[in-house]
Formats: C-alpha cells, structure tokens, sequence
C-alpha cells in the first residue's frame, strides 16, 4: 500500500513539474502578452493541483493534508481571477493582439 | 544539494538586483523589486529561518509593493537622468565590497558548531525554554521573553517611523481637495477597481479570510511561525486589499482615521503598560513571572499580551502610511 | 523524489524572471511578477516536505493570499495613472461594466 502511495505521488509530482515547465516556457517563446497570459495561466491551474496532490498524497490524512488543501484552494481562487485582472486592464489600456497583416502595437511600451 | 539550490537561488537574486538599479522605468523596478523580495524569502526559508521568511514575504512582497506604487502615483514614472562621476562611485563601491569579504574571512565557518553563538547563548535558550516559558517555538520566546526590552525598542522604532510619515503627508480629506481640485478628488476616490466584477467579487471573498489568517498567525506565533510583526503585516494587507476593490472612501468609514492613531499609540501603550505592570507587581520592568501564580503561565500570557501590543501597532501604522499615501489624490 | 519537482520549479522561476526583465510592456512584468508568485508557493510546500518541516505551510499559505494583492494593487494604480481625467473634464471615466 504505501509502496503504491509512492509511485502515485512519484507520478503527480513529475507531471505537476512538467506542466510548471510547460508554462514557463511558454512565457519566453510566445509571440504577444495574451497569449503568455493563455500558457502562464497553466501553471496556475493544472501544474498547482497536480503538485499540491502529490503532497498531499504524501502526507496522509493530517493537519497538514488540510493545509495544503486550503492553500490548493485558494491558488485556484486567485490564480484564473488575476489572470482575468490582467488581461482586462491589457485590453483596456490598448495593448493589441498581433496580427498576421500588421505587426502588434502596443500603446504602452515601457 | 540544498547548498546548490541556495546558491541558484543567491545567483537569481544578484541578477534582479542589478536589474532593479539598471533600469529607467520605476514600475519595472517596483515589480523587479518584488520578485527580490520573494527570491530573499525563499532563500530565508532554506536558511531553516521560518519566522524571519514570513515577515519578508509578509512585509516586503505585500505592503512594500503597494507603499511604492502608491508613491509612484504621485511622482512620475521615469528616472530622471543621472548625472555625477559614474567610475568614481562604481570604484568607491568595490573597494567598500572588497573591504567586507577581507572582513568575512575572520568569521567561523557557516554552520560551525564550535562557533561562539553556538555555545554560549543558544544552547542555555534551548535547554531552558521548557523550564521557565514552556512554549515549542524558541524564537518567539526570545523574542518576546528573554530580549523583551529590544522587542520594546522595536515597537517604539515602528510608531516613531508612522508618526514621522503621518507628519510629511497626512492630509484630511479637506486639504487633499483644496490642493488638487474637488472634482479630480471624488473620481479618484470613487473608482477603485469596482468596474471589474471578477476581480471584485473573488477579492471581497479572500478579505476575511486574510484577516482571519492574521488572527491565526498572531495567536499561533507561540507554536509555529508568526507573532506580532507579521500578523500586523497580514491584517493591514487584508484591509488594504479591501480598498483597493471598493474605494479608499469605504475603507476609511470602516475603520476611520482615529481608530487608526488608537490602534498606533494604544499598541505601544499596552506593550509598556504589561512592563509596568511587571514593575508595580514586585517584580523588575517586563518581567512577566510575576503576572500570575504560576510563573510559567505569566510568562505565556504575558507574550501574549506584548504580541497583540505588536500587532495592533504595526497594523495601525501601515494602515496610516496607505491612507496618507493613497489619499494625496491621483495625479 | 521531490527533487525533480524543485528544479523544475527552480527552472521555470529563472524563466519568469527573464521575462520580466525583458518584457516590453508593463503588463508581462506584471504576469511574470504573478507567476514568480505562485511558483514560490509551491518551492515552499515541496521545500517544507523535503526538509520534512510540515509547519512552513504556513508560509505557502501566506504567499499565496499575498501575491493576488500585489497584482491587484498594480493594476489598480497603472490603470488610475493612465486613465485619470484631465482637471478640465469631469469624471467620465471609460467604464467597462464586466471585468
């Protein structure tokens, strides 16, 4: 049983850091902001449930079990909702998408 | 193998500070700035140093970052050039530097255990903490217990430094509309981010729960992490999130300016009135053992007292520095 | 076993920072602020198992309340900059009524 328990938190774990890679990675080569925010945003969601579900797997049925879960829990609140901020706040302030006709301007370059 | 992620994480946190002193634009170096502040975090926490990492992340990721954006409301968003000899403060910096790794090479290896720190003072906290104080976390109990006085100097450092603040910038709502106009006054202060739904209602959802992980930090600072500095930090973080979604105006009917100096002066107050309090029960000056029968119990309960002192302290005063910040108008 | 999780979460924090050192817009160094984030979360739960020191949870916990306001304040203070009306016109501030 518990050697079962180790794989299958072996296995979350691994997957859970690949999609955090995933998303990292997407952050550098993608072309223009909304789609950056697109792949980031998976780390938010699928990379976070998968790790934090591999400790928990870990831990058992303690404390800290409830811990993690609430921190599974609010991660999951905050992420998608500063995703949605930003992007809204992009959009208002005029950073366009880029096209294949013309290239992306961006009102507010820094 | 948690050296090399120390030192990964070392070498991260020279480039971001490089960076934050090359760059022009001062809201890159806000947010650059905040990514040092989690960076020294996470080196902290690998350091073994759970309390110290809290407050960093506490202080500098949370508040830090919205004092500087609120400053930078008010100034502009451009460094302006910089004039002066470069080569001569860039060769005034290294000789400074190389002063100060000549300096380190005397110091006793890292984590040695002959070290004097480890065999003078830490093992005689250690070993008599469960006699005399009896609580699991040995830095609150130096903190609060054994080195009260310098915790006293502290709380004193940290209302001197609000009411400093409070003296430079502190406009009632009168003075703030005379200066810039009534008009750009009210718009400033009506919008906040109420035009964007998701964000208002997901925010207003974590409000009490931030606070109430405040009150779980201040209370738990005897058994695992926390204590006073950092629940402050939470609780302040929490109402300030709360203003930033529905308007300062709101947050300052929810708890007004006066409340704010009550809770500066009166943190500081009940942490010098536990002292006394020691004093006129027969004891000397912040000396809990005296509180109580039971001297291992007076010393608990008179932690506890000092750290709500600290808390409501800093919660008042960073409280304070965002209002005055945040209610010069938006220029 | 939680090793490979922590150096490729060590890997995708150096990749955040890049991009926030070379994003041309404001609002990359505010995502890559917001990944940095949630990515030192998560070192902290897998750190605090791998030091087998189950209360730094605490601290995941903190981080992860912390790191939304960051974001948040920003956006709010960018958007009252470029946004602020001129002292001639009044507040007709643009309104967009869904986030």
């Amino acid at each position: 049983m518990d050697q079962i328990l180790d794989i299958l938190s072996w296995i979350l774990l691994s997957a859970g850091g690949l999609f955090v890679l995933v998303g990292g990675i997407g952050a550098i080569r993608m072309p223009d902001l909304y789609t950056r925010m697109h792949v980031a945003s998976v780390t938010d969601s699928a990379g976070a449930i998968l790790v934090l579900t591999g400790i928990m797997v870990q831990a058992g049925l303690t404390l800290a079990t409830v811990k993690l879960a609430a921190i599974l829990l609010f991660l999951l609140f905050t992420g998608p909702t500063a995703s949605n901020a930003l992007a809204s706040a992009a959009l208002l302030s005029g950073v366009r998408t880029q096209d294949k006709d013309h290239k992306a301007e961006e009102d507010h370059s820094s | 193998m948690i050296t090399l992620f120390s030192l990964f994480l070392l070498v991260l946190l020279v480039i971001t500070a490089v960076a934050v002193v090359q760059t022009r634009n001062l809201f890159a170096a806000v947010m650059l700035l905040s990514i040092f502040s989690l960076l020294l975090a996470a080196n902290f926490l690998l350091l073994d140093a759970a309390d110290v990492a809290l407050t960093e992340a506490a202080i500098g990721a949370g508040i830090s970052t919205v004092l500087f954006l609120g400053a930078l409301s008010l100034t502009g968003e451009r460094e302006a050039p910089r004039k002066g000899p470069r080569l001569l403060y860039l060769v005034a910096v290294i000789a400074a530097t190389a002063v100060v790794i000549y300096a380190t090479f005397d110091k006793p290896a890292f984590g040695d255990p002959q070290a004097p720190v480890q065999t003078h003072v830490a093992p005689w906290y250690l070993e008599k903490t469960p006699e005399y104080i009896d609580i699991p976390n040995v830095v609150t109990a130096i903190l609060g217990a054994y080195r009260g006085y310098d915790t006293l100097g502290e709380v004193f450092v940290v209302f001197t430094a609000g009411i400093g603040v409070l003296f430079l910038l502190a406009s009632g709502p009168g003075s703030g509309s005379k200066r810039r106009g009534s008009r750009l006054t009210e718009v400033g202060q009506v919008t906040g981010l109420r035009h964007y739904l998701v964000p208002r209602v997901v925010g207003r959802l974590l409000v009490p729960f931030i606070i109430l992980f405040g009150l779980y930090v201040q209370f738990h600072g005897e058994y695992g992490p926390g204590g006073g500095f950092q629940a402050g930090a939470f609780v302040a973080a929490g109402i300030v999130l709360y203003s930033l979604l529905e308007g300062e105006k709101k947050a300052l009917d929810i708890i007004p300016r006066k409340v704010l100096m009550g809770m500066v002066c009166g943190g500081a107050l009940l942490y010098s009135a536990v002292g006394v309090l020691g004093m006129l029960m027969g004891g000397n000056f912040l000396d809990y053992s005296v509180l109580l029968d039971n001297p291992v119990a007076a010393q608990q309960v008179g932690i506890i007292l000092i750290e709500l002192g600290v808390g409501l302290t800093v919660t008042g005063v960073l409280l304070s520095i965002y209002h005055a910040f945040a209610a010069r108008g938006r220029a | 076993m939680y090793y490979v999780v922590t150096i490729a979460t060590l890997l995708t924090m150096v990749l955040a920072l890049i991009r926030a050192l070379m994003g041309p817009t404001v609002y990359d160094r505010v995502l890559a602020v917001n990944m940095f984030g949630t990515k030192t979360v998560l070192l902290v739960a897998v750190i605090a198992y791998l030091f087998g020191r189950p209360d730094f949870l605490d601290l995941a916990l903190a981080y992860a309340l912390i790191n939304f306001i960051g974001v948040l304040a920003v956006l709010e203070f960018f958007r009252s900059r470029t946004k602020s009306p001129l002292p001639g016109d009044e507040g007709k501030v643009s309104e967009v009524s869904e986030g």
